[in-house]
């Protein structure tokens, strides 16, 4: 689904992607971990096509295709979904106006008929449910005034509406209570299906005792330095990022 | 409803232009303005002498006038003795045949605006063959507004017909020695609409819906008087989403509102001039409206909302004059300057009155090489006890070349007053249109989302029908300003 060919990204001419190579088959979980600044979120903002990341060599497949001509917006409607680690604050714009608009772009591209509000209150009415969010939050502006975690759970609630094939999940667990961790895991569990593929960021090993990860990838200084199963997130866990280090 | 509606103003588009603009014989007059030109022009339309000498004094009052350099605009002087104050209705035979010969930019438009047919074509000059099995709806909402007692039509015909209302009310709240391009108008202007509410009545319908395409053709110097007596209540709505070709340059229209004791008027205003060519910014409207309304009795209200999206200058202070006990005034805004136009707007509150209330919520969005400033004043007399006023000035700005400002005035003199002000001024900001593509939304619609998020509590006071439109209006004028 997912293929990354020895990728080299630059931001503001300092290379922080060098190298990287990565498959992703549908049904997959992958986690990517690493300390800060070693190039986690560069791989996440690249594969959804923020245009200030600025590949500099190598490829990014999606279903065979090459997608970094696409433009971000191409890239989503195609089936990419990332969720940000620090969701943007659109003041005066309705959450229910904004899913609804992003949902039915992506009906349109598909060539099915758009929801009409009566239809969609049903549809988001289920999603709502499964990450535990009061209906009020949809009569707010985007992200405006919510939590951290709050924030967090709204990205997971656009991801069950718009269902993408691939989501990016870019540090969804950072800044969330036990309870608010236990229900993303569980907004992320009900998204997961064998045609669809996960790629996890994360600092910490604890989400992913909710989540069973397929393979987990180590960032270190732009390349990935090892990867491994389930198991290597607890060594890690127990070891720090040092015990990889040279 | 809607195209009912639709039907209507084709209908009293058409009535309009075969009633009464016929019978007023096609010629021009030289350009130039003297007293001879006044006395032409009052002539022309058969006026009494008493408006002809009102005319006269504001007209000497104009001359001892200078123009008003205060503003934040800039543009090439104005000649006022090469335009013509009078022009006869154009011949409708010289103008395109078919929508074929009409500019396609402007059909392109009409078209993303969603415009019926029918209705492109009346908007942009093309001849219509008069036919209609419908005359009868017109006719219907004539004679309910007759029942109720309303009287609405045009400013010339009441001149004739209610000269007594209109001597009493006219320039009694803008009065001519007020500025220089009410003055102007007084001196010259050509037509616009007259309402009178009788005591107690509710206005059956919104005036708007009815004569919206009407309002096509009162010429440059509108003008503009609505009195609604005791107790009661009107809605009107001028403009209309629709770019609208004009060939003159210079705008200066006069509005006077009056509401009695217990009256409330609710006046709109959608504006899309010609805002001048995109890429130099050249022959757009220049836009200057004196606009004021007065809460003479207790307990009145008057409620102004504008969406101002058009024309290259647009200079204009939509007033209310809170005299009465416990009156209310409210003006909400929305003023776009794109490319290279220019808006200078806000607001006066004038609070004589004990306990006047009074709201401001003012929205300006800067695109392009656009300028927009919002320019309010809130006085609070002396004798104006327990004046309240909120005044909320948003200013949001799309790209690195454009220009927000504001100058909020606050007078007063009274120490029971109440005053909130809030300000705010915003980017649309890379990262909000990159969260915005990442779900699928496009560049433009990300932006006609922000913005229409940005002028909710504007457009939510619009009639129901032009709150669509309004949305609509600022996804097309705002096309193309994120790269």
């Amino acid at each position: 689904m997912l293929e990354i060919k020895d990728l080299y990204v630059k931001v503001k001419d300092k290379d922080i992607l060098k190298g990287i190579n990565l498959t992703v088959h549908p049904g997959e979980l992958h986690a990517i971990m690493g300390r800060n600044g070693s190039g986690k979120s560069t791989l996440a903002n690249a594969i959804a096509g923020q245009d200030s990341y600025e590949i500099t060599s190598g490829d990014i497949l999606y279903n065979g295709t090459s997608i970094v001509a696409e433009s971000p917006e191409e890239r989503a409607l195609a089936g990419i979904f990332m969720s940000f680690q620090y969701p943007v604050i659109i003041p005066g714009v309705n959450n229910t106006y904004f899913l609804k608009a992003a949902l039915n772009a992506k009906r349109k591209h598909q060539g099915k008929t758009e929801l009409d509000a009566v239809e969609f209150l049903k549809l988001i009415r289920e999603k709502l449910a499964v990450v535990e969010m009061d209906e009020k939050y949809l009569h707010r502006a985007v992200n405006d005034g919510f939590s951290g975690g709050e924030k967090k759970q709204n990205e997971i609630l656009q991801m069950l509406t718009l269902e993408p094939a691939l989501a990016i999940l870019d540090e969804t667990d950072s800044g969330l209570d036990i309870d608010a961790l236990k229900i993303v895991a569980a907004g992320i569990n009900n998204y997961r299906r064998d045609d669809r593929a996960i790629v996890i960021i994360t600092h910490y090993q604890r989400i992913l005792k909710y989540l069973k990860a397929d393979y987990v990838h180590v960032l270190i200084n732009g390349k990935i330095a090892k990867t491994g199963g389930e198991n290597l997130a607890e060594q890690l866990e127990d070891k720090g990022y040092s015990w990889l280090d040279n | 409803m809607k195209t009912q509606n639709k039907t209507i103003e084709k209908v009293t588009s058409q009535d309009y232009q075969y009633g009464f603009v016929t019978d007023i014989e096609q010629d021009t007059i030289p350009p130039g303005l003297n007293e001879d030109v006044i006395r032409l022009i009052s002539n022309k339309k058969d006026e009494p002498d008493w408006l002809i000498s009102w005319r006269l004094k504001a007209y000497n009052n104009w001359l001892k006038m200078n123009e008003p350099d205060w503003a934040k605009v800039d543009y090439p002087e104005i000649d006022y003795q090469s335009m013509s104050y009078y022009s006869a209705p154009k011949d409708k035979s010289d103008g395109p045949k078919s929508l074929d010969e009409v500019d396609p930019e402007l059909v392109k438009t009409y078209e993303k605006l969603g415009i019926p047919l029918e209705e492109q074509k009346m908007l942009a000059g093309v001849a219509v063959d008069a036919i209609f099995d419908s005359v009868s709806v017109a006719t219907t909402f004539k004679e309910d507004l007759e029942k109720a007692g309303v009287i609405f039509c045009p400013f010339s015909e009441a001149v004739q017909d209610h000269p007594d209302i209109v001597k009493k009310y006219l320039g009694s709240v803008v009065p001519y020695t007020d500025n220089y391009f009410a003055a102007l108008n007084s001196a010259v202007f050509s037509d616009g609409s007259f309402i009178y509410i009788p005591k107690g009545v509710r206005c059956p319908m919104e005036l708007s819906t009815y004569f919206r395409i009407n309002a096509m053709n009162t010429g440059q110097f509108e003008r503009t008087l609505i009195v609604a007596d005791e107790g009661s209540h009107v809605s009107y709505l001028e403009g209309c989403t629709a770019p609208m070709r004009d060939e003159n340059q210079l705008h200066a229209a006069v509005v006077e509102l009056v509401a009695h004791k217990d009256a409330e008027i609710k006046y709109s205003t959608v504006q899309n001039w010609y805002p001048g060519n995109p890429e130099t910014g050249k022959g757009g409207v220049y836009n200057f409206v004196t606009k004021r309304g007065i809460c003479a009795g207790s307990n009145s209200k008057i409620s102004w909302t504008q969406v101002e999206t058009g024309s290259a200058i647009t200079w204009k202070y939509p007033s209310c004059i809170l005299k009465g006990d416990g009156s209310v005034g409210e003006f909400y805004s929305v003023a776009v300057a794109n490319n290279f136009q220019q808006a200078d707007t806000g607001t006066k509150m004038i609070h004589s009155g004990k306990n006047t209330r009074s709201t401001i919520i003012s929205k300006g969005i800067s695109a392009g090489k656009g300028q927009n400033t919002y320019r309010g004043q809130v006085k609070i007399m002396k004798n104006a006890e327990n004046a309240r006023n909120y005044s909320q000035c948003d200013s949001i700005l799309i790209g690195d070349q454009c220009s927000a400002h504001t100058f909020p005035y606050i007078d007063v003199r009274n120490p029971s007053a109440q005053m909130e002000h809030e300000a705010s001024t915003s980017t649309i900001g890379e990262d909000q249109l990159f969260y915005c593509n990442q779900r699928g939304i496009s560049t433009e619609d990300a932006v006609t989302l922000i913005v229409n998020g940005f002028c909710k509590e504007v457009f939510r006071e619009l009639p129901m029908e032009f709150a669509v439109e309004a949305q609509k209006l600022m996804e097309v004028t705002l096309e193309g300003s994120v790269g």
